[in-house]
Formats: C-alpha cells, structure tokens, sequence
C-alpha cells in the first residue's frame, strides 16, 4: 500500500476497494482492484478469469457441427457472430462454399443481432451513469428483435443459428416483411434516445473529456471495434477486410468525432455504438432488398471432416475484431480453436486510463468500453 | 378555531398520574397514532406511486397484484421486511450500526412536528418553525454517516462521505432561499409564513418578485440533493457503490431508511408549498359561501389544497427520477458552491433591494413573474404535445404483431 503525506503534512493511506465480481455495474463478473485517493483513482486492476468456461478446450473434444452452439456461449450478447467466425474458419478449411441466399440470411441475423447488443451497450451505459430509465427503453427494443430471432430460429439469445456451409432455417418473406416493420419502428426511436439520454446535459457532463483514449494509445493497447473507431481509427473488418456479402453493401464506418469533448473520450464510445445502430438498419434494408432465391445451405457432410490445415478467421462482433484460430489435423474434430475476442484487450486499458479519474468515472470508462464477461473469459 | 396536538395531548393526560410523567406518555401516544395513522400510509403509498410512475415512464407494468392496482404492495413489502434476519455484519459497529436508522428516521418524521397541513391543523406551530425544520432535517446526515462509519464497509463509508458532504453543502442554498421567504413574511412561523401569502398564485411568494421565483427553483433543487434524490442520489449510487450507507443492512433496519426517503420526498412537496406556493390558502369565501362559518368544510378543503399542491412536487420528483442521470461528487459540490450558493444570494438581495423600494410588495411585477412562469410553462407543455405528437412513433411493445 502506497503511502503519500499531503501538502498538510498529514499522513494518509491509499484505499484499497474491490470492485466486483459481485458489484452492480460490471456487467457480469468482473473484478477490478481499485486503489483509491478518496475517490479519485490511483490504480485500477483489472482481475478477469471467474466466468472461463474452457469454450477453446471444449472444441477439442467436439465434432466441426457440434461445437456450433458452444460458440454462443463465448458472447451471448452476440451469438450469432460467434457462430460467424467458427462457421467461416470451418468453411475455409474444408472449403465449403456458403449459397447467396445463405449470406444473406447470415448478415441480417448478424446485423439484427448487432442492434440488439449494441443496445445493451447503449442501455446499460445509461444504467451505469444513474439513468434507468434509457435502458429500460433499449430492452423494450431488444425484446423486438428476440422476438424477430426467435421467428428466424426458434431461439432468442443463444441461437446456434449458422451452419457451416449455410444457415439452419432459411429467413422467410413474412419474416422479412417483419423485419422491415421493424426497421421503421426502430430508427425513429434512436431520435427519441437521443432526446432522452445523449442530448442530456448531465450525461454529457459525465461522459464528455472523461477517460480519454488517443488514437496512439488505442493502436498500441490493440482496441478494436467501436472503442477503436472512437479513438479516430476508421477500421472496421467489414469493409476493410472484407467478408460474406459486405463489399455488395453500402454503409458507413463511423468515427469518433469528438462532438462533446476530445475524440476518444467516453461520450464518443457511446456515441459511435448509437450511429452503428443506424448504419446496421441501412445494412439491413439494403439486404432485405438484395436477397436472392436459391437455397440457404450448402451440402455439407455430417461427418465433416475438413483436410489438415490452420486458418485465421476475422469478423466485425459488435465488440470489435473477433478472430478464430482453428486448426485440423484432418478429423472429425478441430484440432485446436483459439477465439480472440475485443472484450480482453479492452480490458487492459483501463489499467492504463484509470489513474486520476474518480470511481464514478471508473464505472463509466467500464461501460464505454462494453466489456462483456463471458467474451472475456470464454 | 385554534386546535393544536398540545391540546389533544393535554385532553389525554389522565388526571391521577402527574403531568411530567404523564405528558410524555400521552406525547408518545399521538405520536404513534400519526406515525401509523397517516406518515406510514403517506410513505408506503408514495412508495407504491413512485414505482407505479415510474414503470409507466420505462414501459413497464410496475405492482399490481396486491390489492386494487397493487396500493397494498408497500404492506407486503413491509411484512416482507420484518421477517428477514436483521444482519450485523460481526466487525460492525454494533451499537451505532443499530442506531442509525433510527436516527434518519427521527430526521425525518420530526420535520412533521411543524408541518401546517390547514389553519388548525398543524401539531406546533413553533414561533421558529422553519428554523426547527432546517436543523431537524439535518438530523439525517448524522443517522447517514453513522451507518456508513459504523458498517465497516469501504462503499458504505464512501456513501456516507458523500452524503455528509453534500447535504452540508446544500443546506446553504436551501437556508438563503428560505431567508428569502423570511424577509417577505417577517415570521419564522410555518403558520406565519402561510398567512402572509394568499390563495390566489399572484399572492404566493414564489411570484413576488423575479427573486422569489429563481429562490423557489434553488430551494427546490437544493431539497432534492438533501433528500439523496436523483440526479443528486450519490450517496447510494446503486451503479457505482453498490447501496451506498445501506450496504451492509437487511430487513427492517434497510427499511427504515427507504421509509424516511420516501416519506422525505413528501416533507419536501410540504416545505416548498409552505414557503412559496401559499400553503393551505383558500378564498376566503366560494360561491357565496363564507368559509368561515363551515369550519370543518374549511379544514378539509385547506387540507386538501395543501395537500394537492405538496403531492405535486412528489410527482415533479418522481418524474425527475425517472428521466435524468446521476452527477458526479464533484460536480455536485461545484453546482452547488459556484452555482446555486451565488445565484441563491443574488435573489436575497434582490428581494431586499425591491422590498426597499416598495415595502408592501408590487402587484404589477408579482403578475409578471406569473404571467411569465405560464408562459414557459405553456410553452413547454406544448413542446411535449409537438414531441408526442409530431415524432414519436406509435409506440407498442411488439410492433410488427
């Protein structure tokens, strides 16, 4: 414990708190090691591992189509794009080639599932800062698009939607009709969030120039995402690494501008997330209006049993770069599956942001970042 | 008809047990009798409202199934609440750990004592009524403070910290707006402070002046940061330290504290109507019948006004709740100490300087103020309607069934 005697020659103590992994606002269990000044920060550490669920060593153990729905679990919040990546990496080992309509099928689930979490993010951020009130309007939308999920694939947080070589259920035309419906309804509601949460002045007091990120700190910590495109880094998988039927997709990457404060404060975090969720509508529409007929999955074998060989597999999550290693050795079975995942290298930034920003500051920086704990530990 | 709780007390006192033995005893016996008949009530059912209100804001159903619509939901909590296990976290300190809700609670249900909900209806109506109010309100940062020492938990010592400092802090914008009023009324009395407005709002002292008006917003502001509500609820920030000074209670004792919260809330709607919106004032005559032949029409219809219009601040604070976001410690002490206290001693010496000029008040300003405060309050009524209206969708919860 350090010590420091005050300009009044008073001798005083560092506070030792520990934040989490039952506290209220780290969003699952997470555990930071907080010196503290009073309640301005000297040291926050950030301590991960109690929600491991040894989802890589369980690939081990699993055939290629059955480790599909372990996938959700990495991040439930984003399942879908969990089931993405591995599909996509088993696809290329064995090279399976994915149908149009498939693709299509595969990117409104995953853009759909995009809006979803990043409203989570949006909402809790919002819980986070002392406003209940946004996120309960957040989850009222979300509820919609569960409800669209479970039309899509009977399931309404981990879907085990995506096949490799395809989708399970092809995405029908009253569904899409909904999802249109939907599409109308929601993107005068982001307006309304507006009005309500980030037009607010107190919001923006707390979150504007608090917990800066600069773009060199960004690059170096390895952000990715929303966190790094809020730093004024405009990189995004989906258009600069192009995959699926992106690159037939017009949308827009949005950077932080700094609209309230610095670029890469909290306020542009959140920010960013909310004009993702209007560029995810537009990706929506302009697939609802592409999609072509045809089947929805490829031929695959049940025992498949792709050739040996590794493969890097990298997709847009809601929560940044999400990457899968998976290697074959020929099997039945992968013979090693190493996801990366956004919510970890977020987290170790924070040790380096968090000295001299106050503990209310710490729960916000937490929250801009959207960490998820069960993307962090997997 | 004069009629205060001293005389009820005095009625009660049997005749064979001496009176300094007596008076105490009968004193209790009032006390409890409002305690259970009306301040638990008001609590409970402002409880219920508050989650009512603000389920309706968040889309949500809210307690309904206890009772009519769920007005009984605060009794089951309550029974809910005896029968936990009251935990004593064993490094506590035990004895102040056990005394501190209490301690809130008197804050709170003393500020009763001097509460005029009518002309004859008010328990004492001390000659330094609104002085006693400012220090037996404060009483609640010892009881806040206490149970965040005495808990032995880093975030409950926080939230006591955080309460002390800033209930300290607004008890200066809150006093010099209330000196505000004194200066009009020239009383320290609750009863005093009524009788010096009128019934009609071009009378009451939140339009006297410009002044008055801006006190009446600094006063209203600095009693929701004395009552921890939000946007100034730091001390228990649920998000940041878990419960605040409540972390370490359970059962009735987490009660207590939520009872003198929910009960503040009204004390706050009754302060703010005392001291700027006329109190209990009714016309002296209505539809050609004088009041004051028809004492007990009166006192319900004062006690219903006075009534009404506290209940409406519940409401405006309930709906504050339900909208804003919480401030940050130091923010709060920088509203508070660069803002409020300056802006709080301009309207003072406003108020002074017009009370030189004309002593016995001004009609034409005090109809300007008013005229003034309709006009932004129309105008923002309609900004709402226009955003209800205009660009709001359709809201229902599944909107593509």
């Amino acid at each position: 414990m350090s010590e420091a005697a005050g300009s009044t020659g008073l001798h005083t103590e560092d506070m030792t708190l520990n934040v989490g992994p039952q506290h209220p606002s780290t969003h699952g269990v997470l555990r930071f090691v907080v010196k503290t000044d009073g309640e301005v920060i000297n040291e926050a550490i950030p301590d991960v591992g109690y929600l491991h669920r040894s989802i890589e060593k369980i690939g081990e153990k699993c055939t290629w189509h059955g480790y599909v729905p372990y996938t959700d679990r990495a991040d439930y919040l984003a399942a879908m794009f969990a089931n993405q990546g591995f599909c996509m990496a088993a696809e290329r080992l064995g090279g399976v080639e994915v149908p149009p309509r498939g693709e299509y099928c595969r990117v409104i689930a995953c853009e759909l599932n995009r809006v979803a979490s990043h409203l989570i993010a949006v909402g809790t951020f919002g819980q986070d800062i002392g406003a209940i009130t946004p996120f309960l309007h957040a989850l009222r939308e979300r509820e919609s698009i569960n409800d669209l999920m479970e039309e899509i694939c009977g399931a309404r947080l981990t879907y085990n939607y995506l096949r490799i070589g395809g989708v399970g259920y092809d995405i029908k035309p009253e569904t899409c009709a909904r999802i249109a419906a939907f599409l109308d309804h929601f993107e005068p509601i982001v307006d309304e969030y507006n009005r309500l949460l980030s037009n607010n002045k107190i919001f923006i007091e707390r979150l504007a120039d608090v917990a800066v990120i600069s773009k060199e700190d960004a690059l170096q910590y390895n952000l990715v995402g929303p966190n790094l495109r809020a730093s004024g880094v405009q990189w995004d998988i989906r258009r600069d690494i192009p995959y699926s039927v992106y690159p037939e997709l017009d949308f827009e990457v949005p950077v932080g501008r700094g609209e309230r404060g610095t670029q890469g404060d909290s306020y542009d975090r959140y920010y960013v997330r909310i004009r993702e969720l209007l560029e995810s509508c537009r990706i929506l529409r302009q697939c609802l209006d592409k999609m072509p007929e045809g089947p929805a999955v490829a031929k695959v074998a049940r025992k498949f049993k792709p050739p040996a060989g590794e493969t890097y597999v990298r997709i847009e999550a809601p929560r940044g770069d999400m990457g899968y290693y998976v290697v074959s050795d020929g099997s039945e079975y992968p013979y090693r599956v190493r996801i990366r995942t956004g919510s970890f290298t977020a987290m170790s930034i924070i040790d380096k942001i968090s000295p001299g920003i106050m503990v209310a500051d710490l729960i916000a920086l937490i929250a801009s970042l959207d960490v998820d704990a069960p993307e962090i530990d997997r | 008809m004069e009629f205060t709780v001293q005389d009820l007390i005095q009625a009660l006192l049997p005749g064979a047990i001496p009176a300094p033995v007596g008076y105490p005893l009968a004193a209790i016996l009032v006390a409890f009798a409002v305690l259970s008949a009306f301040v638990a009530p008001l609590a409970g059912v402002t409880s219920w409202l508050e989650r009512r209100v603000w389920a309706r804001m968040q889309s949500r159903v809210g307690p309904n199934r206890v009772g009519p619509q769920g007005i009984l939901q605060w009794l089951a909590d309550g029974v809910k609440n005896i029968q936990k296990e009251d935990i004593i976290p064993a490094s506590a300190d035990r004895k102040l750990f056990l005394l501190a809700p209490y301690i809130v609670f008197a804050g709170f249900i003393g500020a009763f004592v001097v509460i005029p909900f009518g002309s004859w209806l008010i328990p004492a109506d001390l000659n330094i009524g609104i002085l006693y109010l400012l220090a037996i309100t404060s009483l609640a940062v010892v009881g806040i403070l206490m149970a965040g020492w005495s808990s032995n938990n880093k975030w409950s010592l926080l939230g006591g910290m955080r309460s002390a400092a800033q209930i300290v802090s607004y008890e200066i914008p809150a006093g010099l707006s209330v000196l505000t009023v004194i200066f009009l009324s020239g009383t320290l009395s609750m009863q005093g402070i009524i009788q010096a407005q009128g019934w009609a709002p071009q009378d009451w002292f939140i339009f006297y002046n410009p002044f008055t008006l801006v006190a009446f917003f600094m006063f209203f502001t600095s009693a929701l940061a004395e009552g921890n509500r939000t946007p100034f609820d730091i001390p228990e920030a649920e998000s940041e330290l878990v419960a605040g000074y409540v972390t370490e209670y359970s059962g009735m004792r987490f009660l207590f504290f939520f009872f003198a919260e929910w009960g503040n809330l009204y004390v706050i709607g009754a302060i703010t109507t005392t001291l700027f919106l006329g109190g209990w004032q009714i016309p002296a005559t209505i539809f050609g019948v004088t009041m004051a032949e028809h004492p007990l029409a009166k006192g319900v219809l004062e006690f219903t006004v006075f009534f009404v219009k506290s209940y409406l601040w519940v409401l405006v604070a309930m709906w504050i709740r339900g909208t804003l976001p919480r401030v940050r410690v130091d923010q709060l002490m920088a509203m508070c100490w660069k803002y409020m206290v300056p802006i709080a001693f301009v309207c003072l010496f406003g108020t002074i300087v017009l009370l030189v000029i004309w002593p016995d008040g001004n009609p034409a300003l005090s109809l300007a103020t008013l005229g003034f405060t309709t006009l932004v309050l129309v105008y923002f009524m309609w900004r709402v309607v226009y955003q209800i209206m205009h660009s709001r969708p359709e809201l229902y919860l599944k909107p593509y069934v």
